[in-house]
């Protein structure tokens, strides 16, 4: 979508009266001393500056820092992240919690990745839970054995092709190494099992358990399967198949003449992730939880990495295009560009009749650690206005883009997650892609590029990092924005304010979003929610 | 295609270490849901936040409601030196911004393991002047290794007992009866209060979700809505006449407290599911109130017994899988017992001593029919396995059970905790006399649909 022109400041409430420094000064007020000093960083104002060579440099803002106990927080564990966000949705493997009953229970089918695994006979262990369910004597005296025996009735049971392992909290307390248990039992048993350190006070939240998750993904199974791929193929790193999402996408990529060599994580399978380094490109969607594979598959096999974006129509038509150009090959732009155009006319209709509706409305994001921004676009498409985003658990570049990662403190409790040291695979290193990525790259074409949220947001828009109940609840008291999104902890919060909620986590059980037909959908939703009769109701007749 | 295509019949495993499919969950959700039974009182989980991120997300999928806790955001530090300091903060913090009457703080698997010591960080709160005048801060042990759900609901309730109920006189006051009510829904908090005013009784029901999670669009966010037992009430329970705690698992120790602290006599008995469990709670409410039954009580009785008796041959002699809390699970089927149905397998993962002689009672002579369970690897795979190899009727149980209900094509009654894909449970009562004719009509629905969609031209029926 286009920007909101930078110089265009933001109107956070229609009348124009409430100032974003007035409305944040007001909220920052009522923190104790020590706390108020944390959020004022994470808590900003979007202020861009104009440099004299025309570049833009944008205000720093505080990020993937400590949650302040009792605050209210949105944020999850390591463990959500590790176990839930990324091997989540892929189907074929049984995935233990090591660990008591509850961190495996609740991350049992409750992230809606869907998966379509072509008949019975095929493996599909997401609708199970497997949990060590640790019981006092474990903690006491190590939980180590049951874990060995947990592995091995798995197996005996179920025979997956890989089994892996999950710590939780108190795990890595009691100093159980999951990582010997599972290379102890993978030589006993002959399949491949691989354990994960992602106890859920590692990092400060989620996005900790997407790092170790990538780590490991791509140390024990990643480049165990040489099958070559054809000139086209691509990975879709940061995919992860809610409410369909990538049965579209793998859809149009089928249709444009890409080859999809597997998506980390929707709809995926063990074997696709064995095979990944055989692709020619990684194409990046949520950088935040990815980049981290797309950084090593480089670093390891010279596959460059770019970023996409499949939410909203425009920035799917531009992010085909961008591997189309990758490629370089006539046909398949054509063939891009074909499809481009069997999609769009759907989408215009769609635009022309949900446009009237919504356009101008205020809406505010603060979810996840690419959502809140790849969102903005659809909303864009709408005519609706981002007044205020943020991110629940994203650092400082998904904000502020790539180019400030050089600048990032890395703080003690980033420090203590692992950074793999990945050197070039002596046989499988291509250099020729290597070189042709500096030749595109001279031409202008960018690599690993990502110019995070705050570029894209309006002069003056609220940018608030890991927000918590308080300054929701009192941002929509002032602000009475006609969309909040966020998840299932605040959604019914939100609607009891009599302000629409939409769930940018499941989707509100619904979607498909992404792609051309993913966007149709989502202007049908919003477009019920935000003008469902309903919200006109809650005023009694006797109180009118 | 089958959605649990890896539960097959035949042979089943044994197994000592692997759970698959749990019929239980950790202990802070249901220390976090009785909290919320406390008027103004915000539930705080002392440990990592991810605990405390599923326990919300878990409370709002199944109220459809806001769940509002904090969390300790213990890290990797906090783990090594004890969440001291995370706990001070959180408590200026919650007072600052959110200033309830009462933080409730329980436990997480992390913080036990550590050895974190509440009370005497609290003292510490306290001495440090973070807990304002006439604020509360309570707290629960509840580590998940050790119980489950509804232990935890069990522990944070004996902890309203612990912290607020005092004796402050002689002689008890006439008619003032405790009611826990057990781990049971907002709608049936409210029913079994209904129950107690009409026997004319004047009932502390703590904890009370009432008009917490149950509370209505207004345009307006309550951070603490109308409902919810007070504190004065907390206090005054330990004058009462009697306690009457329905659950021996989740409200048998809160009750033993009491008396122990307040010499308050207890009876313990189990949730007043179906007609005879019912009966068993107005005979006790009967026995404070001078001996009467209201006509509206003996009305509703009565309306239950009626569709007992109009609609028997429809159960009769079906058989039943169930899964959940042990107090749920005695009541449900007692219930069943009582219309000639059989419950056939049973299954729950929450420890509790007297369960399985429980359930013997209540089977009578057809436990040699019945497959019951409890414990470690006592799960819902057990149960899908038993039912692969013997089919069963019926399958009631909270969410989980509609994949089994899929696949294996059996009608089901959704009941217990979570039901994430439906509502009405937070509406509608399923104890008392009223709520079993819910339960029994829910059945009675869902079976009748199977035989209506499943019979022959020649024998479908227009009236049933
Ligand atoms: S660590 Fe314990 S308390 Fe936390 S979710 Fe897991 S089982 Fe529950
Ligand atoms: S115990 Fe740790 S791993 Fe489990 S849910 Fe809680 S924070 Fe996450």
């Amino acid at each position: 979508m286009a920007p909101d022109s930078p110089e265009q400041a933001v109107e956070l409430t229609p009348d124009g009266t409430l100032t974003s420094e007035a409305l944040r000064e007001e909220l920052l007020k009522a923190y104790p001393k020590k706390s108020r000093r944390k959020r004022e960083k994470q808590f900003i104002i979007n202020e861009k500056t104009v440099n004299e060579d025309g570049t833009v440099t944008l205000p720093q803002i505080g990020a993937n820092t400590r949650t302040i106990p009792g605050i209210l927080t949105q944020r999850g564990c390591t463990y959500a992240g590790c176990k839930g966000v990324i091997l989540g949705p892929t189907r074929d493997i049984v995935n233990i919690t090591h660990g008591p009953i509850g961190c495996g229970y609740y991350s049992w089918l409750t992230r809606r990745n869907q998966t379509s695994a072509p008949s019975d006979d095929h493996e599909n262990y997401m609708t199970y839970c497997f949990s060590t369910d640790m019981q006092d004597e474990n903690i006491i005296f190590g939980g180590e054995k049951k874990l060995a025996a947990a592995i091995q009735e798995a197996y005996d049971i179920f025979q997956p092709k890989a089994i892996a392992v999950f710590s939780t909290c108190p795990v890595g307390l009691i100093g159980d190494d999951v990582h010997q248990v599972a290379k102890d039992m993978k030589e006993k048993l002959g399949i491949n099992i691989f354990g994960f350190s992602c106890e859920g006070y590692k990092g400060v939240s989620q996005s900790a358990g997407h790092h170790i998750a990538n780590n490991q993904v791509f140390k024990h199974v990643v480049g165990t399967d040489n099958t070559p791929r054809s000139k086209f193929s691509i990975n879709l790193l940061g995919e992860y198949n809610i409410g369909g999402d990538a049965f579209v996408l793998e859809d149009l990529l089928e249709r444009c003449g890409i080859e999809l060599v597997s998506t980390f994580s929707g709809n995926s399978t063990y074997d696709q992730f064995a095979n990944a380094h055989m692709a020619n490109l990684n194409a990046v969607m949520c950088h935040r939880s990815i980049n981290y594979v797309a950084d090593m598959i480089e670093k390891k096999y010279g596959t460059p990495w770019i970023k996409v974006n499949f939410i909203g129509a425009k920035s799917t038509a531009k992010s085909l295009r961008k591997i189309g150009e990758y490629f370089a090959d006539e046909k398949l732009m054509e063939q891009i560009e074909k499809v481009i155009s069997e999609e769009y006319p759907a989408v215009f209709e769609a635009q022309k009749q949900y446009k009237p509706k919504l356009e101008g409305k205020r809406v505010m994001l603060f979810v996840g650690g690419s959502r809140a921004h790849h969102y903005q676009d659809l909303f864009g498409e709408l005519g609706m206005k981002t007044v205020a985003a943020g991110y629940e658990f994203a650092h400082r570049d998904d904000y502020e883009g790539r180019d400030v990662i050089p600048d990032i403190k890395i703080d003690a409790d980033s420090r203590n997650i692992e950074e793999l040291h990945v050197d070039a695979d002596p046989d499988m290193y291509d250099s020729d892609k290597v070189r042709d990525k500096w030749a595109k790259e001279e031409k202008g074409y960018s690599f690993a590029e990502y110019d995070g949220m705050m570029t894209q947001m309006a002069e003056k828009a609220l940018v608030i990092d890991d927000i918590n109940h308080y300054e929701s609840e009192e941002l929509i008291k002032r602000v009475k924005p006609d969309l909040f999104c966020a998840g299932i902890k605040e959604k019914y919060v939100v609607q009891k304010m009599g302000v629409p909620c939409k769930q940018l986590h499941s989707y509100d059980y619904g979607g498909p979003y992404a792609g051309f037909r993913g966007a149709i959908e989502f202007y049908k939703d919003i477009d019920r929610l935000v003008n469902a009769k309903v919200w006109k109701m809650i005023k009694a007749p006797w109180d009118e | 295609m089958s959605l649990l295509r890896h539960t097959k019949g035949g042979e089943v495993h044994e197994r000592q270490a692997l759970t698959v499919n749990p019929a239980k969950t950790c202990q802070p959700v249901g220390a976090m849901y009785a909290a919320l039974g406390i008027h103004k009182c915000l539930p705080h989980s002392h440990g990592s936040q991810g605990c405390c991120s599923y326990h919300r997300s878990t409370l709002s999928r199944h109220y459809k409601e806001p769940a509002m806790a904090g969390t300790g955001s213990f890290t990797e530090g906090s783990s090594v030196f004890g969440g001291q300091a995370n706990l001070l903060t959180a408590i200026e913090n919650m007072f600052t911004l959110y200033k309830p009457d009462v933080i409730a703080v329980h436990t997480t698997c992390l913080s036990e393991t550590i050895g974190d010591d509440i009370p005497q960080i609290t003292e510490n709160a306290i001495d440090k002047g973070l807990v304002p005048e006439g604020k509360f801060v309570i707290h629960a042990n509840t580590p998940s290794y050790v119980g489950a759900h509804p232990t935890g609901f069990a522990n944070m309730t004996k902890a309203m007992v612990d912290y607020f109920a005092k004796s402050t006189r002689e002689d008890k006051v006439a008619r003032r009866v405790n009611i826990i009510p057990g781990y049971v829904e907002p709608a049936d908090m409210a029913e079994i209060k209904r129950l107690a005013k009409l026997m004319g009784l004047d009932p502390i029901m703590f904890p009370d979700t009432s008009g917490v999670l149950d509370a209505p669009q207004t345009g307006v966010h309550e951070m603490y809505p109308a409902g919810g037992v007070t504190i004065d009430e907390l206090i005054a329970a330990g004058d009462a006449q009697q306690t009457i705690a329905l659950g021996p698992v989740c409200s048998g120790p809160a009750a033993k407290a009491l008396y122990a602290k307040c010499k308050v006599p207890q009876t313990t008995m189990g949730l007043p599911i179906g007609l005879a469990a019912t009966d068993k709670f107005v005979m006790a409410m009967r026995s404070l109130n001078g001996g009467f039954v209201p006509e509206e009580i003996k009305y509703e009785r009565g309306r239950l017994l009626d569709l007992m008796t109009d609609m028997h041959q429809y159960f009769y002699g079906k058989s039943v899988a169930l899964w959940g809390d042990p107090d749920q699970l005695v009541g449900l089927s007692e219930l069943l017992m009582s219309v000639d149905m059989l419950p056939k397998y049973v299954v729950t993962g929450t420890p509790g001593k007297k369960f399985l002689k429980r359930m013997g009672d209540v089977l009578g002579d057809k436990v040699h029919e019945s497959f019951v369970r409890q414990g470690p690897c006592a799960d819902m795979y057990l149960m899908h396995q038993w039912i692969k190899n013997e089919p069963c009727d019926l399958l009631m149980g909270n969410t989980y059970g509609k994949y089994i209900a899929r696949d294996d094509d059996i009608p089901y009654v959704r009941h217990g905790f979570p039901i994430l894909d439906r509502v009405g449970h937070q509406y509608f009562p399923t104890v008392g006399y009223k709520g079993a004719i819910r339960v029994l009509e829910q059945i009675l629905n869902v079976l009748m649909d199977r035989q209506d969609r499943d019979s022959p031209e020649e024998t479908f029926e227009l009236t049933m």
